[in-house]
């Protein structure tokens, strides 16, 4: 199976994509001078792409207002970015895992709450939620990884539901229930890891929309405060230049969509390897 | 059957009235929240409305005439009070009655949200309708355009819009919802007006809804195709654009409008951003200033103002679906052949 997801170009492409992000994440300071060290402003402003400044150092996407390298931004901003947009999603995974699953095995009383739980925090205007968080607390990174992460749990929450209760009704669970084994090592053991494929799916489409939204909440001034670099606030800085230096704010969107539509389609691909019905129409 | 009759919209009515009471407690809930959230957090508007120079006095006699020294239980009781009698209070930050405020300003969020929705809805059947009867090469083009788009942030894109048509080709207004000289103008010329500052940010809102919406038409009309009556129809001779229009594309739209109905809330979300990039004179943009100013009786205004907005056009998108699915409303057809 594993195989045959790589015949799959979406997959090849989301795969690339990501992995090339990630290693420019890490290796940052390997491809890009550090973005904190403050140089001659008067000489290198407002570069553009492919220019050589008069010290003689070569800027790929040029520079922004204060002389700061685009692409040194750009890599730098990658770590902050991709590192909230995937915390934020392992903690709306972790939420939904546990919400979810309690809510399938113990179908009574708590079920019906959690899920209604669920269904009014399904209803909540996300965004106006993120805003008010956002903006009522210090403005952080890791206010944003918690902020997203507890408004964004509710889908995987109900997948995990539906899955599990699908599952506690098949013979091997009722065997492991007969077998006198208790019920939260059934749910772990038996019925957990049987429900996380979809999860598994609906994470990487997820992270790649907390990155758009991480990035909403820095270009409105909400999320990770300049000067430490993410994608958001570096298009909100491109903003004002938009004008005289419009690739400031071009390549980190350029970036932001490459990467969305990365996870997207890895998303998309995986979801049809592991569902023979969608294969068979897609295919 | 007159019987049945009366036995299917008792039913009916019941369900309207429960998923409205629903609906009630949704919007409750959610005012709620925010009252206990945004007084719990940091951040006090007595001290931003008095300003860093004030004594202790002055502050204390701000916190008093604003109500905020009382325990937050009462404060809560008092606010919810007169806020379902319709006494929406004063903005903290600049003293205008928040009703007056709110209500010159949804107009202007319905209509750019109700029209992007109508457009990217349009536009988005289209495109994944004839994606999924082309397949093929064509079908791969348009979905690489569509998942561009469901990936582009639509703050971005305003912002590259802005670029191309309000800077480089000088062609469209980049912020308002109407022009500097928008009183002279009259008849037709503050219609153009108006649709010129509308262009932009409804293409924006458009073209982010487009992505989403076409990708799942497409999904949806791939699963109905193999369904046993559309092998039915093609077996009678139906040609294959009759087999698509009627027997495929109408069923695949029934989980559309299901999705329409929990877009709603998303959309709202992406006309916040909308609104703060264009300037645009809606509850979004009077969310985010006064969010900023902690002018609590302005943010508890639109928030519940957006979450009835949301519950409401969820209703309506409920409504939609029962008309356009039969077996949602046996009522009116099939009562006498059942």
């Amino acid at each position: 199976m594993g195989g045959s997801l790589f015949h799959d170009s979406r997959a090849r492409f989301g795969l690339s994509v990501l992995v090339l992000a990630v290693l420019f994440a890490l290796l940052a300071p390997l491809v890009a001078a550090d973005p904190s060290v403050q140089r001659d402003i008067v000489a290198t402003r407002f570069l553009p792409p492919l220019s050589t400044d008069l010290h003689g150092s070569f800027h790929l996407l040029g520079t922004d207002r204060f002389g700061r390298d685009v692409w040194a931004r750009l890599v730098y901003g990658a770590r902050v970015s991709l590192g909230v947009g995937i915390l934020a999603v392992l903690l709306s995974v972790a939420i939904g895992l546990a919400v979810g699953a309690a809510a399938g095995f113990w179908q009574g009383r708590i079920g019906l709450v959690l899920l209604g739980l669920t269904d009014f925090a399904l209803a909540l205007p996300r965004v106006v939620l993120l805003l008010l968080l956002a903006s009522l607390w210090q403005p952080s990174a890791a206010l944003v990884i918690v902020v997203l992460g507890l408004t964004g749990w509710m889908t995987i929450a109900r997948l995990v539901h539906s899955e599990v209760r699908t599952l506690a009704a098949r013979p091997f669970v009722e065997s492991a229930v007969a077998l006198g084994v208790n019920g939260p090592r059934v749910l772990m053991r038996h019925i957990l890891p049987n429900a996380l494929t979809p999860v598994i799916v609906a994470a990487a489409l997820g992270v790649g929309n907390a990155i758009m939204l991480e990035a909403g909440l820095s270009f409105l001034g909400l999320g990770v405060q300049p000067p430490t670099p993410s994608w958001g606030n570096l298009i909100a800085s491109g903003r004002d230049t938009l004008v005289n230096a419009p690739w400031v704010a071009t390549a980190p969107g350029v970036t932001l969509v490459l990467v969305v539509v990365a996870a997207t389609l890895l998303g998309d691909a995986v979801r049809d390897q592991l569902d023979p019905a969608s294969r068979r129409v897609s295919g | 059957m007159g019987r049945y009759l009366t036995d299917i919209h008792s039913t009916m009515l019941r369900t309207v009235v429960l998923r409205s009471l629903a609906g009630l407690a949704v919007i409750f809930g959610v005012v709620t929240l925010m009252f206990f959230l945004i007084r719990l957090a940091p951040g006090d508007p007595a001290l931003l409305l008095v300003g860093p120079t004030a004594t202790e006095e002055q502050l204390a006699a701000q916190r008093e005439a604003l109500g905020l020294d009382r325990p937050l239980p009462e404060q809560y009781a008092a606010w919810l009070g007169r806020f379902v009698r319709g006494d929406w209070g004063s903005s903290i930050a600049t003293g205008r009655p928040v009703r007056a405020m709110i209500s010159a300003a949804w107009p202007a969020t319905v209509s750019l949200v109700g029209l992007s929705l109508l457009l990217s809805y349009l536009i988005g059947i289209l495109v994944g309708a004839i994606q999924a009867m082309r397949g093929g090469r064509l079908d791969t083009a348009l979905s690489v355009v569509t998942v561009t788009l469901f990936a582009v942030p639509g703050y971005w894109l305003g912002l590259m819009l802005v670029m191309v048509f309000t800077y480089w080709a000088r062609a469209l207004p980049a912020f308002g919802a109407a022009g500097l000289d928008a009183d002279f103008l009259t008849g037709w010329d503050q219609v153009a007006d108006r649709l010129r500052h509308l262009a932009l940010p409804l293409t924006t809102l458009t073209l982010i809804g487009v992505g989403g919406t076409a990708r799942y038409v497409r999904g949806a009309m791939l699963d109905v195709r193999n369904a046993p009556h559309v092998a039915i129809a093609r077996a009678k001779g139906l040609s294959p654009l009759q087999v698509s229009m009627r027997h495929v594309l109408r069923n695949a739209l029934i989980p559309v409008l299901t999705l329409l109905g929990l877009s709603l809330p998303a959309l709202f979300s992406g006309a916040v951003f909308i609104e703060a990039i264009f300037a645009w004179p809606g509850v979004g943009r009077i969310m985010v200033e006064a969010v900023g100013a902690r002018d609590y009786p302005v943010i508890m205004a639109a928030t519940a103002v957006s979450a009835m907005l949301v519950v409401v056009g969820n209703l309506l998108a409920d409504a939609l679906t029962a008309w356009a699915d039969p077996r949602l409303r046996v009522a009116e057809h099939s009562g006498g052949a059942v």
